[in-house]
C-alpha cells in the first residue's frame, strides 16, 4: 500500500499522527514524517487519516474511483 | 491546413498517437495520469534511466537517512492506471526532432508524435574525480544513493563534513545530529539557505545549526579531500588553512539539469535547463516554440507572468506535479484549449524540528520584514519585497499562514504590508535588506551569440557551458 503527502499542503494539524500513529508522526513541531509503504493491515486507519485530513494532503493508493487494479510493482508493461 | 483537418488529427493524436515521456520520476508519472484522465487511449511509453518506477525524493534527506523507513518505501502511488511501456534503466541517449525519434543507452529508439522532457536533475558531483572516488564521499539524490548514506551513518562513523549547507545540506546535517554523529558543516557563503533565503533568515538557520551543536563553517570553500593509504576518506582541507577530519564526507553542492542527452538536438537546453514558454512547449536554440515537444519538472525553465516573466527553473515537488499537469494537457489539446503553468513557487524543509516553508520567489527580493512571530523565537513568517510589493514569504513553524501570503503574491500586494498583523513581536514591523548575493557575479549558463548585419544573413549560435563547476 502506497501513500504520498503534500507537504506544500500539510499545515501540521496532526489528524493523521492522531489516527494512525505508526505511518505519520510530527517531527518537531509542525513537520510531518511519515511511511510512504504502510503495512496492508493499516489501510483502515490509513485511509481514515486520508479522510480527516483537513486540508487534503494525502493522496492513497487505492482509494480514489479512478484508480483500477494495476497491483504493485512495474506490472503494465516492458 | 483547414481547422476540420487539424481537429481529425488531433483526434488521432488522442486514439491512437504514440506520447513518449522521457523521466520516470514524480513529473513523468502525473503527467502520465493526467494524459489519460484526459482521454488519450494511444501508446504511452516512460522512459527512465533508474532501473525503479518512480518514486518520491523528499523522504530521502529526512525519514531514510534517519532509519525510519526503507528507501524502497518512496514508490510514488499511483491515482490511476496508467498503461505505459516501461523502458526503466534505460537512460535516453539522444534527440532527433525531425525524425521524433529518441535513442536509448541500449541502442534502441522509440518513436514518438509528442514527446515530453521530465529529466529532472542530479547531484553536481565533487569536481576533483580522484577525490570523489575516495571511499566514505557521497551524494545524495536517488534511492541507491539514499540507501548508501543511510548504511554508512547507521555505521556511526567518528564525523560527518556536509559540503554546502542549502536545503539537502541542512537537512543531512540535521539527521547527524539526531543520530548523535559529530557534523562539520562547510558553506561558502555567509549564512546556511543564504542564497535561498538571504542572509537574515540564513542568521537563524545558523542559530539552529549552533543549538544543535553542528560546527558550522562559513565564509569557507572545502578545497581538497584527503585519502588514507587505502582509498578511504581521511581529512578535509579548507581554504581558510583549516582542516577536520571526517570518515564521511557528503557534497551537497546543488543540482546540474539532466540536459547533456540533447546535445545536438537543436532545443535550447544547457546546464541551467531546457527552456520553455508557459505553456511547457520547449524553446529551440533561435526561441522558436515547438509543437511537439513539451517539458515539464526541475528540468524546465519558463517564464512567469507575476515574476516579471522571470524564466524559473524550480526544483520543486509542488512545480513537478503542477508542470507535468499543464503539459499533459496541452499536449494533447487544441491551442486554443491550451493552459498557462501560473503555479506559484512553494516548498518546504524540515531540519533541527523546524518545518520551513516558503512560497513565491525570495531571492527576487531587496527587503525582508518579519510581519508575524519573531526571529528569536525561530517561530515566525517573514515577507519578502521587491520594488514595492510582496514577493514571497517564509515561514519557520508557522506554515498556516502561508496561503494569505500566496494570495498577496498573486494580487500583486504592496510592500511592506499596510495591514496590521497578529503575534507581532519585538523586532517591529521594519523592511531591512535581505541579504542576497550580487546577481551581478558570473554563473555557468550557457551563451546565444548572434552574428550577420541584414535580417537574411543573421545566425544564432548556441555555445553549451559545461556542467561541472568548482566548489
Amino acid at each position: 500500500m502506497r501513500v504520498v503527502v503534500d507537504l506544500n499542503r500539510c499545515q501540521g494539524y496532526a489528524q493523521c499522527a492522531f489516527l494512525a500513529p505508526d505511518v505519520f508522526a510530527m517531527h518537531g513541531e509542525e513537520a510531518l514524517l511519515y511511511d510512504g509503504q504502510p503495512d496492508d493491515t493499516r489501510r483502515l486507519d490509513v485511509l481514515r487519516a486520508e479522510a480527516a485530513c483537513p486540508v487534503k494532503a494525502i493522496t492513497v493508493e487505492g482509494a480514489g474511483a479512478a484508480w483500477t487494479a494495476e497491483g504493485a510493482g512495474v506490472s503494465d508493461g516492458g | 491546413m483547414s481547422p476540420m483537418a487539424v481537429d481529425g488529427s488531433l483526434e488521432r493524436l488522442r486514439r491512437e498517437g504514440r506520447i513518449v515521456v522521457v523521466g520516470a520520476s514524480l513529473a513523468g508519472l502525473r503527467a502520465a495520469e493526467t494524459l489519460r484522465e484526459e482521454g488519450f487511449t494511444g501508446t504511452l511509453t516512460m522512459i527512465g534511466d533508474e532501473p525503479y518506477e518512480p518514486y518520491d525524493r523528499p523522504p530521502l534527506s529526512k525519514q531514510v537517512l534517519l532509519g525510519r523507513v526503507p528507501a524502497d518505501h518512496t514508490a510514488l502511488p499511483r491515482s490511476r492506471a496508467i498503461e505505459a511501456q516501461w523502458r526503466l534503466g534505460a537512460a535516453a541517449t539522444g534527440l532527433d526532432p525531425s525524425a521524433k525519434r529518441v535513442a536509448l543507452a541500449d541502442g534502441t529508439s522509440v518513436e514518438y508524435d509528442r514527446l515530453l522532457i521530465a529529466t529532472g536533475v542530479r547531484s553536481r558531483p565533487w569536481p576533483n574525480e580522484l577525490e570523489a572516488g575516495l571511499d566514505g564521499v557521497f551524494v545524495l539524490r536517488t534511492r541507491d544513493d539514499a540507501t548508501r548514506l543511510r548504511h554508512r551513518l547507521k555505521a556511526g562513523p567518528s564525523r560527518v563534513l556536509v559540503i554546502g549547507a542549502g536545503f539537502t545540506g541542512s537537512e543531512i546535517a540535521s539527521v547527524c545530529r539526531e543520530r548523535d554523529l559529530p557534523v562539520t558543516v562547510a558553506e561558502r557563503g555567509p549564512a546556511p539557505l543564504s542564497g535561498a533565503l538571504g542572509s537574515v533568515i540564513g542568521d537563524v538557520a545558523a542559530e539552529l545549526q549552533h543549538q544543535h551543536g553542528v560546527d558550522l563553517r562559513c565564509g569557507v570553500m572545502v578545497t581538497g579531500l584527503e585519502g588514507d593509504g587505502v582509498g578511504r576518506l581521511r581529512r578535509a582541507h579548507f581554504s581558510d588553512g583549516g582542516t577536520v577530519d571526517a570518515e564521511v564526507a557528503v557534497v551537497a553542492l546543488g543540482a546540474t539539469r539532466n540536459t547533456e542527452w540533447l546535445a545536438g538536438s537543436g532545443l535550447a537546453a544547457g546546464p541551467r535547463g531546457i527552456a520553455c514558454d508557459a505553456g511547457c512547449r520547449a524553446f529551440d536554440v533561435r526561441g522558436i516554440v515547438a509543437d511537439d515537444v513539451f517539458v515539464a519538472g526541475d528540468v524546465a525553465r519558463s517564464p512567469h507572468p507575476l515574476f516579471g516573466y522571470r524564466f524559473l527553473s524550480l526544483e520543486h515537488w509542488g512545480n513537478a506535479v503542477a508542470q507535468a499537469e499543464v503539459a499533459a494537457h496541452n499536449m494533447i489539446c487544441r491551442a486554443e484549449e491550451r493552459r498557462p503553468h501560473l503555479w506559484t513557487p512553494y516548498f518546504w524543509s524540515a531540519q533541527f524540528g523546524v518545518n520551513i516553508k516558503s512560497v513565491g520567489v525570495p531571492n527576487m527580493a531587496d527587503q525582508i520584514i518579519v510581519s508575524q512571530g519573531s526571529l528569536g523565537e525561530h517561530r515566525f513568517t517573514a515577507a519578502y519585497g521587491y520594488q514595492g510589493r510582496v514577493i514571497a514569504a517564509v515561514t519557520f513553524d508557522q506554515a498556516k499562514w502561508l496561503e494569505f501570503y500566496q494570495r498577496q503574491i498573486e494580487q500583486a500586494a504592496p510592500f511592506p504590508p499596510p495591514f496590521a498583523t497578529v503575534d507581532r513581536r519585538t523586532e517591529g514591523m521594519r523592511p531591512v535588506p535581505a541579504g542576497f548575493p550580487d546577481p551581478s557575479v558570473p554563473t555557468h549558463g550557457p551563451q546565444v551569440t548572434v552574428s550577420g548585419y541584414s535580417p537574411t544573413d543573421q545566425r544564432v549560435t548556441f555555445t553549451p557551458a559545461g556542467h561541472g563547476r568548482q566548489a
